[in-house]
């Protein structure tokens, strides 16, 4: 096998995990960020909130990232009112058209995690919280959401882990990711296996890693859900 | 209008595809949840490198690796055997394979996590009621096995008819490879995805429906009988 | 005994609640002075808990009227034929005179038992945050759980976690703390502690309404005891009277159905 191309293009790959990183973390943040109050909607007693909501998370949840990542990137220069709009700067650039495939994506599967996280938890504490006089919105702040976000934990991290693979798909729209930058060698040099499976150790590496990370998030954060020792 | 029905028609193939797959990953799963369960040390060993390589690597990456790399290592192999054959993989059975293998590593966690939640009181009884350990995988085991796993088997089937997207990459002629070339053509590339989740969305649900009706021809047994 | 022209802790007049068809409370009306300890007994069904529960609002009243420390609940019928507050605010800080412990304790479970007792005070009533901490380790010593304060409540034993609640309470500094059978979820042997803990808040002359089905507490700590049954008063004065000299037959059946 020839190694030596790998090494030689070190800085390639290095840049596609500095890439894939970003577009994970960046995705993840505001994924979350969108998926908290999306949580509390698809939960709502209100059909008027709780029905559009399932219908986005059914719809993207049904269907592959790939059809979305081609929607977004060659599907929307189909319409002129776009391609005229002042976003086409945006829309046309495949690193936003991916950012943009993958947040919707990952917000649809993390609203139904958060909102299984937030049916879970002990109507009681709720019923405390009301009896002490606290508001809806203080309720919300101090006692459901730091809940939530913590029972969800153990299902969130394996949606990062999603997102981390996802992420591969911006090597398929010019981008160089770690997959992007395999695919290159691999059409450069004629190479099958030593870009591939380079690619596979560093998304390997970079799995563990985020085990690694989201397990200490866990003994930290989840300590109240532990069992009592006898 | 051709585009469409040829656009349509690639669903079938990548339904075809999805099927196929499935068959490889049950019998792969299976195999590896036993190894985990119940084989030598050293096979499940191998079973857990197996799971752990195909949940640390994005689908697309094994794909990529097993289509590009697949023939290489067929070829010399057939040629340190002597043969004068040339093996090329066409991309449906590359398709399936890769599919298969990946999704046997999902499967062999689902299988393994099924026969796991089977409360150990009824092997204590098995065990105390003179069961052997052939019997009672056969008669007691198994049987829990396939009504327990299928709320995570419904899971791994629905993002495995998802995964099918990518093979198109790879220049099958499936559903995604047609709506491209469509899209290319008509300059419509917007409708044709558009249809495309359509399809997926449709297999999908029917997918759900199937399962859900499934589960409950076999949890009959469970449900309180009406007062 | 209450000066007459101080406001009483707790007045409620003629409550009725009825879930559809069905009433459950059929005009129950009662007063707690300052100091007094109102025991409310009953059977199962008797609503006793509703007509707690009703008092802070957690439960909709049908009809009645509800004032706490001289002040008026504002309340109107809503569209489902129950009367409900007008007046979020006014709600929110009747509430946070009147701290409630529950059956189940319903303790917030991600948060240690100090944050658990902290927590209403600086959130709801606005206490800054040193002088709440101060609150709650006064309290938390007076239930005997101040080595416990960094414990979540998962880790604690029912009669622990029910003492962390009353501190929880006790920190609200209320006019009237209710309690809602505070016991009836607890193994027999850690119930002990618990009413232990009540008796002293008793004897230090706080204004408590206490659902409960311990005779020996509603007996020897309590200065008023109101029979409830199908809804309505059935019996109602000191314990020396309605307990030892029971005058209804169905008190009578009921005392002899129970175990003290």
């Amino acid at each position: 096998m020839n190694w030596d191309v790998i090494a030689d293009n070190a800085g390639l790959f290095a840049r596609g995990v500095a890439l894939s990183l970003g577009l994970t973390a960046g995705s993840a943040l505001l994924g979350l960020l969108l998926s908290v109050p999306l949580a509390f909607a698809r939960g709502s007693a209100l059909r008027r909130w709780a029905w559009p909501v399932a219908g986005f998370s059914f719809v993207i949840r049904g269907t592959p990232a790939l059809v979305q990542l081609y929607l977004i990137y060659y599907g929307l220069s189909q319409f002129e009112s776009v391609r005229l709009s002042v976003l086409w700067p945006a829309l046309s650039n495949a690193a936003f058209c991916a950012m943009l495939a993958f947040v919707i994506n990952t917000t649809a599967y993390t609203t139904e995690i958060f909102h299984a996280a937030l049916r879970s938890l002990p109507a009681g504490e709720t019923e405390a919280a009301i009896a002490y006089g606290m508001s809806r919105f203080i309720l919300a702040r101090r006692i459901l959401v730091p809940a939530m976000l913590r029972r969800a934990l153990p299902q969130y991290a394996n949606e990062v882990i999603m997102l981390l693979h996802m992420s591969s798909l911006a090597g398929l729209v010019t981008l160089l990711d770690i997959t992007g930058a395999a695919r290159f060698v691999n059409a450069e040099f004629y190479l099958a296996f030593e870009p591939f499976i380079t690619a596979g150790v560093l998304y390997l590496l970079l799995t563990l890693g985020l085990v690694r990370l989201f397990r200490a998030a866990e003994q930290r954060w989840l300590v109240h859900l532990r069992p009592r020792a006898a | 209008m051709d585009y469409f029905w040829n656009v349509l028609s690639g669903g079938v193939v990548t339904l075809e595809m999805a099927l196929m797959s499935l068959v490889v990953a049950v019998v792969l799963g299976g195999l590896g949840a036993w190894a985990k369960l119940a084989g030598p040390p050293w096979l499940a060993a191998l079973a857990q490198g197996y799971t752990s390589v195909i949940r640390g690597v994005p689908d697309l990456v094994l794909l990529l690796l097993l289509f590009y790399g697949g023939p290489v290592l067929i070829n010399a192999g057939l040629q340190s055997l002597g043969a004068e054959e040339h093996l090329d993989i066409e991309p449906f059975v590359a398709g399936v394979l890769t599919l298969g293998l990946i999704f046997g590593g999902y499967l062999t966690e689902t299988f393994r996590g099924a026969v796991l939640s089977i409360p150990a009181g009824q092997l204590e009884a098995a065990a105390a009621y003179g069961l052997g350990r052939w019997r009672t995988g056969w008669r007691i085991v198994l049987p829990q096995v396939l009504r327990l796993a299928l709320p995570a088997f419904t899971n791994n089937w629905l993002v495995l008819v998802k995964s099918t997207a990518l093979v198109s990459v790879l220049g099958l002629q499936d559903i995604m490879f047609r709506a491209r070339l469509a899209a290319q053509a008509t300059r419509q590339p917007f409708s044709f995805y558009l249809l495309t989740a359509a399809v997926y969305l449709a297999i999908t649900i029917v997918s759900m429906l199937l399962l859900r009706w499934l589960d409950r021809r076999m949890s009959w047994h469970l449900e309180r009988p009406a007062r | 005994m209450t000066p007459s022209n101080a406001p009483l802790p707790l007045q409620v007049q003629d409550l009725h609640k009825r879930y559809g068809t069905h009433e459950v409370l059929r005009g129950v009306s009662l007063r707690a002075g300052k100091g007094d300890v109102l025991s409310i007994i009953g059977s199962s069904g008797s609503g006793k808990s509703t007509l707690l529960r009703c008092i802070n609002l957690l439960e909709k009243p049908s009809a009645g009227q509800i004032d706490v420390c001289g002040e008026t609940l504002r309340l109107a019928l809503n569209g489902r034929g129950e009367l409900d507050s007008t007046d979020r605010k006014q709600l929110q800080l009747v509430r946070a005179k009147l701290a409630m412990v529950f059956q189940g304790f319903n303790l917030w479970s991600h948060m240690t038992v100090l944050e658990n007792v902290v927590e209403a005070p600086i959130h709801v009533l606005g206490v800054p945050r040193a002088e709440a901490l101060e609150r709650a380790e006064r309290y938390l010593h007076k239930v005997g759980l101040y080595d416990r304060r960094h414990y979540h409540p998962a880790h604690l034993s029912g009669g622990q976690q029910q003492r962390a609640a009353i501190a929880r309470a006790l920190a609200m500094e209320p006019a009237v703390l209710l309690f809602d059978e505070p016991t009836s979820a607890l193994d027999p042997e850690l119930v002990g502690e618990v009413l232990r803990v009540m008796q002293a808040l008793a004897q230090e002359g706080r204004t408590m309404v206490v659902v409960t089905h311990e005779m020996g507490f509603a007996r020897g700590v309590s200065n008023q005891v109101i029979f409830l049954h199908q809804g309505l008063i059935e019996e109602q004065g000191a314990p020396t009277e309605v307990l030892s000299r029971p005058r209804s037959e169905r008190l009578q059946q009921f005392l002899a159905g129970s175990l003290k």
